[in-house]
């Protein structure tokens, strides 16, 4: 059987699918122009269990859930359900903790990015530029032969872990929901002012996350991979998914009235170009060595990948370092040690990408 | 003679890096590239039709996936 999904027309309409709805959702309750975002929400996942104390970044997104679990069962559907696990997991994890850290000085991941564009963010260019410069970097250790080695099929337990983290975590919400003025609910922490205190209804969420999960995984949709394609290949295929995303959303955008164009007092963002710009340079050289932009890890955990899942626990434990050392920024700006931080995950990163290459 | 790449356990793009330098590189008029997830099995067909090769993607008997690329 052909599959759909994997044609040109099939990874348009999953962009442009993932584009109307993550505009609805910001119209449904999410925050201004993050209807989603994938590095954001895990950061509020994180908020959520504790990892950090950001009070204004708390709450556990059912979306990431439905990212997860719409993957799996679309993987066992269709056959595609392969435990796999053991291509230099540390490292993975390492990169994951500075993509959410890089991620989180320009305030989002990829999607985020191209959504802050088409709710009409100027910031978000400079977002992008820099995806893109990480990306290219990325190809650069890609032709010099770098290579973080093979992995192997484990049990399907393995591919299963990530998938049973996200159920429990659904099973937080469940038995600790918001309860309104509450600022905490069992173990679970809540916003009551910012962008963790905007939320659309859990079903909504999770049905859309969960819809979302299926379409990428048949798609195979990944907005580095679509970058990183083109300047490797000049393959357009993902491409044309990611642009697809950002149309869909700008027009849906238009029409529910969310376009505001401008740089100053857009939401979830600061204005200083450089690192947005710098931020991103880092979370996109840390997607293209780790080999997906944090939507397609979801996945690929999803999947059975247990290499994607270390790189996502990598994530939200980033989420914890970056708010707890102060090196997120906020709209004011950048946090008190996020230039650092840049320079010191623009080293990490370049460390791992010159020194695990495979000789020829 | 058909030249095999063995691609099994690598993520993208290296499956398609491999690929691709073959045909670059490579006389053979047959290249074999197993690879273990449909995804690697697509991409691999998509890069290699591109380049004005004839593609087959199969089962493999040892396990994964086999993609046959046959240069025009």
């Amino acid at each position: 059987m052909k599959n759909f999904f994997a044609t040109r027309w099939g990874i348009i309409s999953v962009g442009a699918f993932i584009g109307v709805f993550a505009a609805l959702l910001q119209k449904w309750g999410n925050p201004g122009n993050m209807g989603i975002c994938v590095a954001c929400f895990e950061r509020d996942i994180a908020g959520a269990v504790g990892l950090h104390r950001a009070a204004v970044v708390q709450y556990l997104r059912p979306e990431i859930i439905g990212f997860v679990i719409g993957a799996l069962i679309a993987a066992y559907l269709f056959k595609e359900f392969r435990p796999r696990a053991g291509s230099a997991p540390i490292v993975r994890f390492v990169l994951g903790v500075f993509a959410m850290i890089g991620a989180l000085v320009f305030l989002g991941c990829p999607w985020q990015a191209v959504l802050r564009l088409a709710g009409g963010d100027g910031n978000a260019i400079f977002g992008i530029l820099g995806l893109i410069g990480g990306v290219w970097i990325g190809t650069l250790f890609f032709k010099g032969g770098y290579n973080l080695g093979p992995t192997r099929s484990t049990y399907a337990s393995v591919g299963w872990l990530l998938p049973l983290v996200m159920a429990g975590f659904l099973a937080f919400r469940l038995i600790f929901p918001p309860i309104n003025e509450q600022a905490q609910n069992g173990i679970l922490f809540y916003s009551l002012k910012g962008p963790g205190s905007m939320f659309a209804p859990l079903s909504v969420s999770l049905g859309i996350g969960a819809v979302i999960g299926f379409l990428a995984q048949r798609s195979r949709f990944c907005t580095m991979g679509a970058i990183r394609d083109f300047i490797l290949f000049k393959q357009v295929h993902l491409l044309s998914g990611f642009v697809s995303l950002v149309i869909a959303a700008f027009i849906t955008n238009w029409i529910v009235g969310q376009f505001h164009p401008g740089f100053t007092g857009q939401p979830v963002a600061h204005t200083m170009s450089i690192w947005n710009f710098g931020g991103m340079v880092v979370a996109g050289l840390a997607f293209a060595l780790a080999g997906g932009c944090p939507g397609r890890q979801l996945f690929m955990a999803g999947e059975g990948d247990g290499d994607a899942a270390v790189f996502v626990l990598g994530m939200i434990v980033g989420a914890g370092f970056s708010h707890n050392f102060g090196l997120a920024s906020s709209p004011a700006g950048v946090g008190p040690h996020g230039i650092a931080a840049v320079i010191v995950g623009l080293a990490v990163c370049l460390f791992i990408g010159f020194t695990m290459r495979k000789k020829a | 003679m058909s030249k095999k790449i063995d691609a099994r356990g690598l993520s993208c793009p290296q499956p398609v890096l491999l690929t691709l330098e073959e045909l670059k590189r490579g006389d053979e008029k047959e290249i074999v590239v197993l690879v273990d997830t449909v995804t690697s099995r697509e991409n691999v067909m998509r890069a290699a039709s591109s380049k004005g090769c004839r593609v087959e993607g199969t089962e493999s008997e040892e396990g994964g996936y086999k993609v046959v690329i046959r240069r025009n």
